[in-house]
């Protein structure tokens, strides 16, 4: 758009102390936060001495954060699944025309709107080994003696105890998927899924060779929303867990939050929340960078 | 249309409905706890129904957390407020000014958004601190109007790059200079970016739980999330105070998406950068 000189220098003095501010908060505190993660600070009195890698060298020599990342990627990797694909099923359901849809997407979507923080107290009781889903189950006759988020169990590196979280988060997250899938399938073309339809198509072969290849950007999208999310884990766990016996239900944001602000291992909790950091800016930076290359 | 048959008709309705079950028992028993007088909260009874309906679980919760449910406000309208000014701001200059490399700095705003908080939190208290507002609600909202920046900013962009550049440039020609007709003609077209950023911005400030329990430290002053958290820590397992308690902090974000679902959504898809 046209702009003259004197109002874009305008714009651009209005515009300076906003970006200043933002780029210092965003910026300059992960730079921040890289120098204490390579000091010796370690408790109340801040300490810059430079010690290299050693917070890092640390964190590996325990076993608390290895299993932490183990426990991200198998929640991860649970949580994009469920949510992927019931979201998909959710958002066809009502894309190939439903009565009353306006309430099944209601009834789909709010938990949207409640905290983790919430979901995480609700949760942590319906699915109490001693009560909840397992008392419900026995009054049927069942003898339910799944341990949920407190079993030890595990398979390999993966911990059971995260079939819990998994389940609260999907709880709250199926409905993100589902409207975008719903908002994608909207966007098809007509045409496209009739002609598919005139040479004789079926609906499974419609759904995977016409419609799957349509949305996968948007399959693409709700991958990263949801991954991030998984990355970022902190709220649903806390409330719903903490970090469970040995560590079962643990994540690199409990780990951090409890070294850092309960424990006062400032340089510790700094190595941990730049390895975080590179978690997310390996799967956002590439996207972004398509995202606004796309746009130009 | 597809499903035809009756048979897949009535599968794809069973379906349906069995998944809005799921949905909807966890609410089940959030009433069901909630609504049941002390002496029939056990564990044991979970699954049944109250004999009689008591409000006490409502009135005990509502007296230990009615000062948090009035800071949550004292917190959330502000940052409304100024994510909604600041927002359209710069998401007019984002869309319509630009400048040399606007669209890298953009991009570098955007990222914010994705980032971990964790990441900036201990610079984040160290700052807040000396700026002497560590440990206020003050200091709570500067750091969600800040980190709720790039997506506001970005819900205006969305918006804006939508209207035709023609009307600036109208308004222009008819003697206003840019942000005289920014003011005199977008504001007045922005309301449905308004509603969109300020429903997310209320939904997440509401909701969020990290920034709260880092930085206000004084349970007179935290907002409800932190205090629901503390209640539900407590040694008491007073499950009906707890539901009840959990209910009362869900209900003010479910009233907004309740009302204004439609705008919710377009907030959620923006969260997804694509807009």
């Amino acid at each position: 758009m046209y702009c003259p000189k004197s109002e874009k220098r305008k714009s651009f003095l209005i515009i300076l102390p906003i970006m200043i501010v933002l780029f210092i908060f965003i910026y300059g505190f992960i730079g921040w936060s890289i120098k204490v993660s390579f000091s010796a600070w370690d408790g109340i009195i801040r300490n810059n001495d430079f010690v290299g890698f050693a917070n890092y060298k640390e964190l590996f020599t325990f076993r608390r954060f290895p299993v932490d990342i183990w426990n991200t990627i198998f929640f991860t990797l649970l949580f994009m699944i469920v949510c992927i694909t019931g979201g998909f099923i959710l958002a066809y359901m009502i894309y190939s025309g439903m009565k009353a849809e306006g309430l099944f997407r209601t009834i789909y979507m709010f938990p949207l709107a409640v905290a983790f923080v919430i979901s995480g107290v609700l949760w942590r009781w319906i699915l109490a080994p001693e009560t909840g889903i397992n008392l419900l189950f026995r009054m049927m006759g069942f003898s339910a003696e799944f341990s949920w988020y407190v079993s030890t169990k595990h398979i390999g590196p993966f911990n059971i105890a995260l079939i819990s979280l998994v389940i609260a988060a999907s709880w709250e997250y199926l409905g993100y998927t589902m409207a975008m899938f719903l908002a994608g399938l909207r966007a098809i073309p007509q045409q496209v899924i009739e002609s598919a339809k005139i040479d004789g198509a079926g609906k499974l072969r419609t759904i995977f060779s016409i419609i799957l290849p349509q949305i996968k950007p948007i399959v693409f999208s709700a991958m990263i929303v949801i991954g991030h999310v998984s990355l970022k884990i902190f709220d649903l766990a806390y409330a719903m867990t903490g970090k469970g016996p040995n560590f079962v239900t643990d994540f690199p944001g409990l780990y951090m939050f409890e070294t850092t602000f309960r424990g006062n291992h400032y340089g510790e909790g700094a190595a941990i929340s730049v390895f975080m950091l590179l978690l997310i800016a390996v799967i956002i930076v590439p996207y972004l960078v398509s995202t606004f290359k796309g746009e130009e | 249309m597809v499903g035809k048959n009756k048979v897949g008709v009535a599968v794809k309705y069973i379906l349906a409905i069995l998944f809005a079950l799921m949905f909807l028992f966890p609410v089940f028993v959030l009433f069901n706890t909630a609504l049941k007088p002390f002496a029939e909260v056990s564990i044991t009874k979970m699954w049944i129904l109250p004999t009689t309906i008591s409000f006490d679980g409502f009135r005990e919760a509502f007296i230990k957390l009615s000062g948090n449910f009035k800071n949550s406000f004292l917190l959330v309208i502000p940052v409304c407020t100024l994510s909604i000014m600041l927002g359209a701001i710069c998401g007019f200059i984002f869309s319509k000014i630009k400048f040399k490399y606007s669209n890298i700095i953009f991009a570098l705003f955007i990222f914010g958004m994705f980032i971990p908080y964790q990441s900036i939190l201990i610079p984040l208290v160290q700052t807040l601190r000396r700026m002497g507002i560590y440990g206020s609600i003050g200091g709570l909202v500067f750091t969600h109007t800040v980190y709720g920046l790039p997506i506001s900013t970005l819900m205006f962009r969305n918006y804006y790059a939508e209207v035709p550049d023609e009307l600036i440039e109208a308004g222009v020609i008819d003697g206003l200079t840019i942000w005289g007709s920014f003011r005199q003609l977008m504001v007045p077209l922005s309301i449905p970016s308004v509603i969109v950023v300020l429903i997310w911005q209320f939904t997440s400030v509401w909701n969020d739980f990290l920034f709260a329990v880092i930085i206000t430290q004084d349970s007179a002053i935290q907002p409800i999330t932190v205090a629901l958290q503390n209640l539900a820590g407590s040694q008491v397992v007073e499950w009906n105070i707890q539901m009840a308690g959990a209910i009362i902090a869900a209900l003010p974000p479910l009233i907004v998406y309740m009302f204004f679902g439609k705008y919710f959504v377009q907030g959620l898809m923006a969260g997804s950068v694509k807009g």
